[in-house]
């Protein structure tokens, strides 16, 4: 049953990604295009994290770590670039 | 057991899914761009949190043991997922759109991202002779 379960939160996670992707394309801002990607790296790390448990490989964790750290630094990097215009003082 | 923990774990998939799907959908739909930080967050904590805790407990059920470095991931999410929204509002706030539309603060100054603060001419540093 959970075999189920995993495709159907896999497909959630992959139209999830797709719908950021077109707010990140029509975004009026560029503080919705770096909050479309910050989403974006949410449903990455959703959708690494559902791989591993679908192979059943404890392996997939260093990604799902990594993809948090380089996301969360990325989106803070860009916004405190549009707010001071640059990123470290 | 293992029947029972397959279909918790199985609900809490499905959960997690759906709320991740309403995360990236309010993204599209809301209108205003304050509005729009609201739903991404349900999809990293709840999506998110529910993932991970289903891969935490997956290992139980195919005889590999309890997984605990997830827990790294899930802490690291909920702490900096905040700190995102913070600075993504005050790059709205400071694109000057809600100008005049901010609440009073109820006080003489004014919202703190705004407010200047006094400057010193120099830092006061404690004294080590006494």
């Amino acid at each position: 049953m959970i075999t189920y379960a995993l495709g159907f939160a896999l497909v959630c996670f992959g139209l999830g990604l797709i719908l950021n992707l077109w707010r990140l394309a029509i975004g009026p801002t560029v503080a919705d295009r770096v909050l479309a990607l910050d989403t974006m790296v949410i449903n990455v790390i959703g959708i690494i994290v559902l791989y591993g448990i679908q192979t059943g490989l404890g392996i997939n964790f260093e990604a799902a770590m990594l993809f948090a750290m380089t996301g969360f630094v990325g989106t803070v990097a860009f916004c405190k670039y549009l707010l001071r215009g640059s990123v470290i003082e | 057991m293992t029947g029972a923990l397959d279909i918790i774990l199985s609900i809490l998939l499905v959960v997690g899914g759906l709320f991740a799907l309403t995360g990236s959908y309010g993204l599209i739909r809301l209108k205003d761009r304050m509005q729009r930080l609201h739903a991404p967050t349900k999809a990293s904590t709840v999506g998110l949190g529910t993932a991970l805790l289903v891969s935490m407990f997956h290992g139980l059920m195919i005889g590999t043991g309890f997984s605990w470095q997830e827990v790294l991931v899930m802490i690291f999410i909920f702490v900096t997922a905040p700190i995102t929204a913070n600075y993504l509002s005050k790059v709205h706030l400071h694109s000057r759109h809600y100008d005049g539309q901010t609440p009073q603060t109820g006080v003489s100054r004014d919202w703190a991202t705004f407010d200047q603060a006094p400057e010193d001419a120099e830092p006061q540093l404690p004294s080590r002779d006494s």
